[in-house]
């Protein structure tokens, strides 16, 4: 008998305490952590981009398109993850066919759906349509033929056509700001809304995503536009990126003070759920939570935006401060989206133990796929920013190379 | 009604005509013998053909008593003083219902609280109790120790029916939480909303999987294969609503919790005599 259980306790997890045995195993792993992740980034970066157009902050211009087409390029990567983790995804179309109304899951492809045609393409058309009529008179042969398709074959550029695009786009970011709230705040409602899971049932769940999601947003779009400008040879907007780093601090103390507030109530009711929890903070995700999401993707940028903005510092070394803490909170974010997939299926629903999770490399849910579904909205970002150049760079000198010294970058003032 | 059930009645309408025949035969040059000889066949020949003409009237008596779903409401109640940790319900479901030979999928096993005298309160579930239990450390103070069979609840207000995206859990009309497995897209958000860990998916078919109360078992009548092989009685199957249910009985005479009755899911496992302890 002994050996026996010898034999069966070898095949399982490392688990500790007491975990149902149907627990053992996680069911829901990386390709899910992804898909938060991505649609946060999507929500965050539409936001940003809404503050131009609808809340007239100006100084973010050189940004604006350039957070359309990042939206737009994460978008049409964000369910894929979601599709591969199906168990039979040959089935997912059944979720638009015939969807089960009581199920939050089911209104993803409806949400997913509006968001993608009704908010981000339309506006995306509406404001490049007159670059796209342009740009076909401009170009021959195969381009051209393109650019027509792009532009859905009209030729009006006329004021009052342009004027009315103005206007349908204005319209249609007004009607995006609350679809992006819908977009993440219902992926955070998937996960609050399971009263089975402690760990995720919390009625600020959305409100914690969509927060996070406009961190991430922001981060990401200070990040693509440091490297694009610095690839293109072109000189940093500096109001804007301070701007941004400006609307990311602020966003970062939002988003920490609900997590805090989160924690400090869960604390406070302490219900039975807590003492599982607390050892699972402190021994299974004390590195993602306690060092990687708290130490390294909030403090640390928080404290370095700080500086960089309100620091007095010369450009070169705000731009060093701002691309530092763009990263960290990109870490800090992907850290923020594991502990709360991961975390959440760390303890079993028994309340007495603790199971393990170990990412493996290859394989559908590997580190590899995971990766690759990260990466792979770059390469489409690249793509479009080659058809559709976002850039507004008007007033703005390149940057002239020195040969003797180098590349040499005026100081810019705030 | 199927084409084979209208010939069937054909043929039943048909049988008066068949005295008519014998009339017509009986005519008056007809000697005796020949005549009686005759008519005992033809009666003969009468009474199988209406005998049998009998025989699928009861076939159709049969098909009235057809299996309806609404008649019914089950139920399962655990009897904790009466389970011994033998664990042959978890081997007869497992071998029942083919669900996978690991010590990571189960349909129903069984845990053994062990509540020392000072300290917390052990739980342990080796292999889901397939195979029993070892022994307990000779130096633990035990105040009490029970075992405790887990299942599917079949709750009345199922989270992983909420949740489900397509519909393919469901509540079947008797009361049972089945899932089609035609149907389920192996999301698993109904393994992440149940509260008792029941789910599984099942690592070949890719679908969610769970206790069906041996659905296939009970629609003949015959109880779920946990329950038949039972040596102590410690599972008791039936329905809810009816008097003569044994489990109308136990419900009416022991002192009955559910499981975790503070998320509303309204479980319909009901156990007698389980302690504070269970989750």
């Amino acid at each position: 008998m002994e050996q026996m259980l010898l034999n069966i306790s070898s095949t399982l997890p490392d688990v500790s305490g007491y975990v149902f045995p149907n627990e053992y195993v996680l069911q829901w792993e990386l390709l899910i952590v992804v898909y938060p992740y991505l649609t946060g980034l999507v929500a965050g970066a539409f936001i940003l981009a809404s503050l131009e157009r609808v809340f007239k902050v100006s100084v973010l211009r050189p940004i604006y398109r350039l957070s359309l087409l990042t939206a737009l390029s994460f978008m049409l990567i964000a369910p894929l993850p979601l599709l591969a983790h199906l168990g039979h995804p040959e089935r997912s179309i059944e979720m638009f066919l015939t969807p089960h109304s009581s199920s939050a899951m089911a209104m993803f492809g409806f949400i997913y759906a509006w968001y993608l045609m009704v908010v981000l393409l339309l506006e995306i058309w509406f404001d490049y349509r007159k670059d796209f009529i342009i740009w076909a008179q401009e170009a021959s042969g195969l381009k051209r033929l393109m650019y027509r398709v792009l532009a859905l074959g009209t030729k009006d550029i006329s004021k009052g056509a342009i004027d009315f695009d103005e206007k349908a786009g204005k319209f249609i970011t007004i009607l995006g700001i609350p679809s992006a709230f819908l977009l993440h705040g219902y992926v955070g409602f998937i996960f609050g809304s399971i009263k089975a899971n402690p760990w995720w049932s919390s009625v600020l769940m959305p409100i914690v995503f969509l927060f996070s999601a406009i961190v991430s947003g922001i981060a990401l779009v200070l990040l693509i536009y440091m490297i694009s400008t610095m690839f293109r040879w072109k000189k940093m907007n500096m109001a804007c990126v301070n701007k941004l780093a400006e609307f990311l601090f602020y966003a970062i103390i939002v988003d920490f003070s609900l997590e805090l507030l989160d924690f400090i109530h869960r604390l406070y009711e302490s219900e039975e759920s807590i003492d599982i929890l607390s050892e699972m903070i402190s021994s299974r995700l004390f590195m993602s939570l306690i060092v990687s999401q708290i130490i390294i993707g909030t403090l640390v940028p928080a404290v370095a935006l700080a500086f960089g903005r309100f620091g007095g510092f010369y450009s070169e070394m705000r731009r060093m401060l701002f691309f530092v803490a763009a990263i960290l909170v990109q870490v800090g974010i992907f850290s923020t989206r594991w502990n709360v997939v991961i975390g959440g299926q760390l303890f079993s629903k028994s309340m007495r133990g603790l199971t393990v999770y170990k990412v493996e490399v290859f394989g559908m849910e590997g580190l590899l796929m995971t990766i690759l579904f990260l990466v792979v909205p770059f390469v489409l970002l690249y793509f479009m920013i080659k058809i559709m150049p976002p850039w507004m760079d008007e007033g703005l000198e390149d940057i002239k190379l020195d040969k003797s010294n180098g590349v040499t970058s005026p100081p810019t003032t705030a | 009604m199927k084409s084979s059930e209208i010939k069937r009645e054909q043929q039943v309408e048909q049988t008066p005509e068949i005295p008519s025949d014998a009339t017509t035969e009986t005519t008056p040059t007809m000697p005796r013998r020949q005549f009686l000889t005759g008519l005992i066949r033809k009666a003969t020949a009468a009474t199988v053909f209406l005998g049998s003409g009998g025989l699928w009237k009861s076939l159709f008596a049969q098909e009235t008593n057809k299996y309806n779903p609404e008649d019914h409401d089950y139920a399962m109640a655990i009897d904790i003083d009466k389970c011994i940790g033998c664990g042959r319900c978890v081997d007869a479901c497992k071998k029942e219902n083919e669900v996978p030979q690991d010590a990571m999928h189960f349909r129903t096993w069984v845990e053994r609280y062990v509540i020392p005298s000072e300290g917390e309160t052990l739980v342990d579930s080796p292999n889901g109790g397939m195979d029993g239990f070892p022994e307990i450390d000779e130096d633990v103070d035990i105040l009490r120790t029970f075992f405790v069979p887990k299942l599917c609840n079949h709750c009345a207000n199922p989270p992983c029916v909420q949740v489900c995206p397509v519909g393919a859990t469901f509540v079947s009309p008797d009361g049972v939480v089945l899932v089609d497995e035609d149907y389920c897209v192996g999301c698993r958000y109904c393994i992440q909303a149940c509260p008792y860990g029941a789910r599984y998916l099942h690592p070949e078919k890719h679908v969610a999987e769970k206790c069906t109360l041996c659905y296939h078992r009970i629609t003949k009548g015959l109880v779920p294969a946990c329950v038949e092989v039972c040596p102590t009685k410690a599972r008791i199957f039936g329905e809810v609503g009816k008097k003569a249910s044994p489990l109308r009985r136990f419900l009416r005479f022991k002192d009955i919790s559910v499981l975790k009755p503070w998320l509303n899911t309204e479980p319909k496992v009901f156990y007698g005599g389980a302690d504070g302890e269970v989750t």
